[in-house]
């Protein structure tokens, strides 16, 4: 038996040398088969790539004064038509009959997948009109500029510095960076193997760790929150890698399906394993890493640390980005290994969400209360709403998933919006982002402050926003799934939280605006439109969510 | 030899990186602790496919290179830009957001 098996095993990597190459031939190509590709069933995510690597040899070929039209266009174009892909494709019925699983078991085109890919991709074109906004900044040397530094490379307040900047050098790098990040985002909650889990992941975290340095003004707190950024994010991505190998190690294969069904039990363990009395040890703990993993990237209390500091020092339209779009990537990831792969272990994996789950909601809004900065203030609500997502994961139900598709589509534009209006309010130091400077602002600029006061109620989860029909489908699932004491802990952080949403309300218009504060910057369409489109979603999704919550049920089936 | 030792040595090389991450203060350092744990992980996969027979693992192994060198370049990048300005790469002087 052990030699047979030896034997077997060596046949995989080597040949016997008095064999006939005809038959090493003829075995190499039962073996490995040309794999066969679902171009048009991946189309968004080859459209975003290739728009990626199009804005990249932009960067290279095209003069520096053309690039930014060049790239805005691109970005906005291959969204639009990424968007418009996704949503024929949802129309041809992948999302509910015929969704299965395209690139050789890669990637799954299902109902949740075409539901956040859309998402995904609508913010990601908001986003990138937020980033293109260049009537905020007073015009360097003649020239408009964004948000982003003149020259990344360059040391802050150095000559080579003053230099990009007297030249009026911009980095449109930003827009093909914003791509490769959307592409991942993409793939991500779609990922139907391991490998693929862990290749978009990175995919989508590198260009976010750049984008997190480049800010124009603070640049030292930009750099700072990267290296945070980066040092916190590869440190969870090895953790995650370590889960997949022990994963691995205990089911024999990578893809969601092969592992589930040794799970359950209707597939054998290897059995090179079966005498051993660690395999359980290995699921367990492998699982545990992975969701570590994804629970950091979501933003969960106790891996939440990185959070209000990076969304702090990154420039306001990342922020926004990162806050709206990779949440919503990375728990379409975990919904799926929880639903797909490790559905046998729930009664294992429930308690432990139920833990996370409270502790997030709690610390969240308990903590928020103390801060003094607007963008860490909204950096500790989304933390904040990661808990209150995580009540309808718990949930273990069809409506625990649609509900949290919802909430993720309703709670993206929000939070793009308030981070948008953030960018409006200035000082000669750019943005002025600590609270006692937004004091009196509704007196002054009557429209800005009535645009955050909605977010701010939608984040509260008042009635008629969209805050509140996510909140409700949340917790209605999670208490029908059994999860009731979570819902009431829910619905008292929800209370906390919203002490502090109407006290940043009761500053902004119901104080004496101080001489010397911020200035409210007019900006471009771009901006406007993207604040305008928050708003209209979230009074839209508030006042008639019916047609939204029937699309979200209507996704909530994974394929496997 | 059980093949099962490697995967004691790749849990240890992890543990090490694990905690060489949570106690170094220079970035380097931190990072470079990041890349053991990859390679650890890396002798864990190689293991694994020894142990279960496929190739899975073994690719696995070559993904992980080549996001490790992905990684590097994007990483060493914002550290160099950290220290150029700051003159250090301790995440000890990393405290302009402290509260």
């Amino acid at each position: 038996m052990t030699t047979a098996t030896a034997a077997s095993i060596h046949s995989l990597w080597t040949t016997l040398a008095d064999s006939t190459p005809g038959a090493a031939g003829a075995s190499t190509s039962t073996l490995f088969p040309a794999p066969k590709i679902e171009y048009a069933q991946l189309s968004p995510v080859l459209i975003v790539f290739g728009v990626a690597i199009l804005g990249v040899l932009v960067e290279a070929f095209l003069p520096r004064r053309t690039r930014y039209t060049a790239q805005l266009g691109l970005s906005v174009v291959g969204l639009a038509a990424a968007f418009a892909a996704v949503v024929a494709l949802a129309a041809d019925g992948y999302a509910s009959t015929k969704s299965h699983i395209a690139a050789m078991g890669a990637v799954a085109v299902d109902g949740p997948a075409l539901f956040l890919q859309g998402t995904i991709l609508l913010v990601a074109l908001v986003a990138a009109f937020t980033f293109a906004e260049r009537r905020l900044d007073p015009a360097a040397h003649g020239s408009r500029v964004d948000s982003f530094a003149a020259q990344g490379s360059a040391v802050p307040g150095s000559d080579q510095e003053k230099a990009a900047v007297k030249a009026g050098f911009t980095t449109t790098e930003v827009f093909p960076l914003l791509l490769f990040a959307v592409g991942g985002m993409l793939v991500f909650p779609a990922a139907n193997d391991l490998l693929t889990l862990f290749v978009s992941l990175e995919v989508f975290s590198l260009p976010l760790y750049l984008l997190c340095a480049l800010a124009r003004r603070h640049r030292l707190m930009s750099q700072e929150s990267a290296v945070k950024y980066f040092l916190l994010g590869a440190f969870s991505s090895a953790v995650l890698l370590f889960g997949v190998a022990l994963l691995y190690g205990y089911a024999g294969t990578v893809s969601y399906g092969g592992i589930a069904d040794v799970v359950n039990g209707s597939a054998k363990l290897t059995p090179a394993l079966a005498n051993s009395t660690a395999t359980d040890a290995l699921l367990l703990i492998g699982g545990a890493m992975v969701v570590v993993g994804l629970l950091f990237k979501v933003a969960a209390v106790p891996f939440h640390m990185w959070t209000p500091d990076v969304y702090q020092g990154a420039p306001t339209p990342v922020t926004g980005f990162m806050a709206a779009a990779t949440k919503v990537a990375a728990f379409g990831a975990l919904l799926r290994l929880l639903y797909v792969v490790l559905p046998g272990l729930r009664w294992d994996w429930r308690p432990v969400m139920w833990g996370v789950a409270i502790l997030t909601m709690v610390i969240g809004a308990i903590v928020a209360v103390t801060q003094t900065d607007v963008k860490r203030l909204l950096a500790y609500s989304s933390i904040a709403h990661a808990g209150f997502i995580l009540a309808g994961v718990v949930a273990v139900s069809p409506d625990g998933v649609s509900s949290v598709l919802f909430y993720l589509g309703a709670y993206s534009f929000v939070t793009l919006g308030a981070f948008a209006v953030v960018t409006l309010v200035r000082d000669a130091g750019g943005e002025a982002t600590h609270l006692s400077r937004w004091a009196g602002l509704g007196r002054r600029s009557p429209l800005v402050a009535a645009v955050f006061a909605v977010y701010l109620l939608a984040f509260a989860g008042i009635p008629l926003t969209s805050g509140f029909a996510g909140k409700f489908a949340v917790f209605k699932a999670a208490a029908e799934g059994g999860a009731l004491p979570l819902v009431i802990i829910g619905v008292i952080s929800s209370a906390i939280a919203a002490f502090f949403y109407i006290r940043v309300i009761v500053l902004m218009f119901f104080s004496e605006p101080r001489p010397g504060g911020p200035s409210v910057a007019i900006p471009s369409p771009l901006t406007s439109g993207a604040i305008g489109l928050g708003v209209a979603v979230t009074l839209v999704l508030g006042v008639a969510p019916q047609y939204f919550l029937d699309l979200a049920s209507k996704a909530d089936v994974f394929v496997r | 030899m059980n093949p099962v030792n490697y995967l004691y040595l790749a849990a240890l090389l992890f543990t090490i990186g694990g905690a060489g991450v949570m106690i170094r203060r220079n970035a380097i350092i931190v990072f470079m602790c990041v890349e053991l744990m990859l390679n650890a992980c890396n002798l864990a996969f190689v293991t694994f496919a020894r142990l279960h027979g496929n190739l899975d693992g073994q690719i696995f192994a070559f993904f992980t290179m080549v996001v490790a060198a992905a990684e590097v370049v994007v990483g060493l990048a914002i550290i160099v830009t950290f220290f150029r300005s700051r003159h250090s790469a301790s995440v000890d002087d990393a405290s302009l957001m402290k509260l």
